[in-house]
């Protein structure tokens, strides 16, 4: 921005600090509250049960800080969160909503509901709209009825009910294929339509795992494990894929 | 032309100016904050400063000044080590060569870092203070590290949303009450995690790749040290603020903590790389 008040003078040092403060041009901080930590998460939706899948990496600029991070929260037996960007947001956004479930437990004698938690969620982000958790997040598991729900999120609190989502650094590698093989209709269609798959289990499952390895390839932020939740009404069964360290 | 203060130092000689941003003058501290034209009156951009702070003569964090370098740390199976060198730089300038950046928070865990030394003093104080408390209640129950972990996390995560950091890259390690080795990281905006092996700075670059190698939770106290020392030795070569003087503290299940004497490591010069660093390269004769 060009300065039309006291222009930098040469010999008098303070006239560079005057010239930018008058321009209006605070001084740049050295550091940022925020760093991407990279790493993909994945959910996908059926009629009585829901898959949860979350990367292990945590990476900091071009380096790895460690290949076995977790980026997910089991709150019940019915509700999963999986967040994906900043891990230091991510650690603190789940220890709330640890101890917000913690307390709705004690006060309702019962674990919270899907849709109840993804309300939270919502609010909660909202809450921090002006400084935001840097947390791309899925909400997701078995509602009320059994059937399987996932709500994704952006980093402050705006949300929407799907069949299934991506977020996290491959998430634009991966949801185009999801899309495709999960034949949705389109998010505007009205009325609107169900977008829960109608396959199996096993072959939702295969698929997510495929969608890692391919985004695995490609995504440098994405690699050496997946960790997999499979919520039925059964219960919540631990899955696992080994990727490529490299 | 502004009217140049004078500094009255003896050093100087009469007459002559100082350095300027060093003596603050009312043109500086008076000027209130223009919102100008393109910028509203109202409303904040997100994570806008307080207007009045700018006045402030009291800042927030902006630049360390003294920095410590790498920290390094590995598990083995009696427990874990931790090694870092003992310089304190001003910038480029090895200032102070006998700083000891590693604090023995009690008979179970220590505490290394990387970065400001003086916000590592002040981390040593708080910790001295849940310390303190442990002694005088007096009950047989010390911190343990995962539990200095999880304080120095929410401390350093917290600080960050002040937008206040404290400018480190902290090491806890020690030994759990089951036995178990742990050893974690925290950096200065509440990034973490726990891992068997750990590194800061530089050596996340130099020593990280070494460690995945050769580092495994069972191996032999004599094998650490030469793999820490390895490791030591490459962020000598490699890291220009750095010198030739380490620490190396072991905290076991049976042996508490101790904390070395400065020592020196071998260093080989002459490799022929080093000697004549461009003799192959492409183009050079």
């Amino acid at each position: 921005m060009a300065s039309t008040a006291s222009p930098y003078q040469l010999g008098n040092p303070l006239s560079k600090v005057q010239a930018d403060a008058a321009d209006g041009q605070r001084q740049h901080a050295a550091w940022s509250p925020y760093d991407d930590n990279g790493g993909t998460v994945v959910a996908v939706a059926g009629e009585d049960y829901c898959i949860v899948a979350a990367s292990t990496r945590m990476s900091t600029g071009f380096s790895i800080l460690t290949r076995e991070a977790t980026m997910m929260l089991q709150l019940s037996d019915k509700v999963v969160i999986a967040s994906a960007g900043m891990q230091a947001d991510r650690k603190a956004l789940h220890k709330l909503l640890q101890a917000r479930h913690v307390m709705y437990v004690h006060n309702h004698g019962r674990p919270m509901s899907l849709p109840a938690t993804a309300q939270l969620l919502s609010n909660t982000l909202y809450y921090k709209r002006f400084f935001p958790f840097y947390t791309f997040n899925l909400c997701a598991g078995l509602d009320e009825q059994g059937r399987g729900a996932v709500y994704n999120y952006d980093a402050i609190g705006s949300y929407e009910r799907s069949g299934y989502f991506c977020q996290g650094s491959g998430k634009e590698l991966i949801q185009p294929v999801l899309d495709n093989q999960l034949k949705a209709a389109s998010p505007l269609a009205l009325p609107p339509q169900n977008t829960l798959t109608a396959l199996p289990l096993e072959q939702a499952l295969d698929l997510v795992k495929d969608a890692f390895v391919s985004a695995g390839e490609r995504d440098i932020y994405t690699g050496d494990q997946v960790e997999i939740l499979i919520i039925t009404r059964e219960g919540v069964r631990r899955d696992s894929l080994q990727l490529k360290l490299d | 032309m502004l009217p140049r203060p004078t500094s009255h130092s003896k050093a100087l000689g009469p007459g002559v100016a100082g350095p300027e941003l060093a003596v603050a003058t009312s043109a500086v501290l008076d000027r209130p904050p223009q919102p100008g034209a393109h910028l509203p009156l109202s409303g904040a951009a997100p994570c806008a400063v307080d207007p009045s702070s700018l006045n402030d003569p009291r800042q927030h964090t902006k630049y360390p000044y003294v920095t410590g370098t790498s920290v390094l740390a590995v598990k083995y199976k009696d427990g874990v080590l931790l090694g870092c060198d003992t310089l304190g730089a001003y910038g480029s300038t090895k200032r102070y060569k006998s700083t000891q950046r590693l604090y023995r928070v009690n008979d179970k865990c220590v505490v290394a870092a990387g970065g400001e030394i003086s916000d590592f003093q002040h981390i040593s104080n708080l910790l001295d203070e849940l310390t303190t408390d442990d002694y005088r209640i007096d009950d047989g129950i010390q911190l343990t590290p995962q539990q200095v972990y999880s304080y120095l996390c929410r401390v350093m995560y917290n600080r960050r949303n002040k937008m206040d950091p404290l400018w480190n890259s902290l090491v806890v390690g020690g030994v759990q009450p089951d036995g178990s080795q742990f050893l974690g990281m925290v950096g200065m905006i509440g990034t973490h995690y726990t891992d068997s092996h750990v590194t800061t700075g530089f050596a996340n670059q130099l020593a990280r790749p070494l460690f995945r190698e050769r580092q495994r939770d069972d191996m032999s106290e004599e094998e650490a040290l030469n793999l820490l020392y390895d490791a030591m030795r490459v962020c000598y070569y490699r890291d220009k603020v750095s010198i030739n003087k380490f620490q190396v503290a072991k905290v076991t299940t049976a042996g508490g903590v101790s904390i070395s004497e400065p020592f020196a490591l071998d260093m080989r010069w002459d490799y022929k790389m080093f000697s004549n660093p461009t003799k192959w390269a492409v183009g050079a004769w």
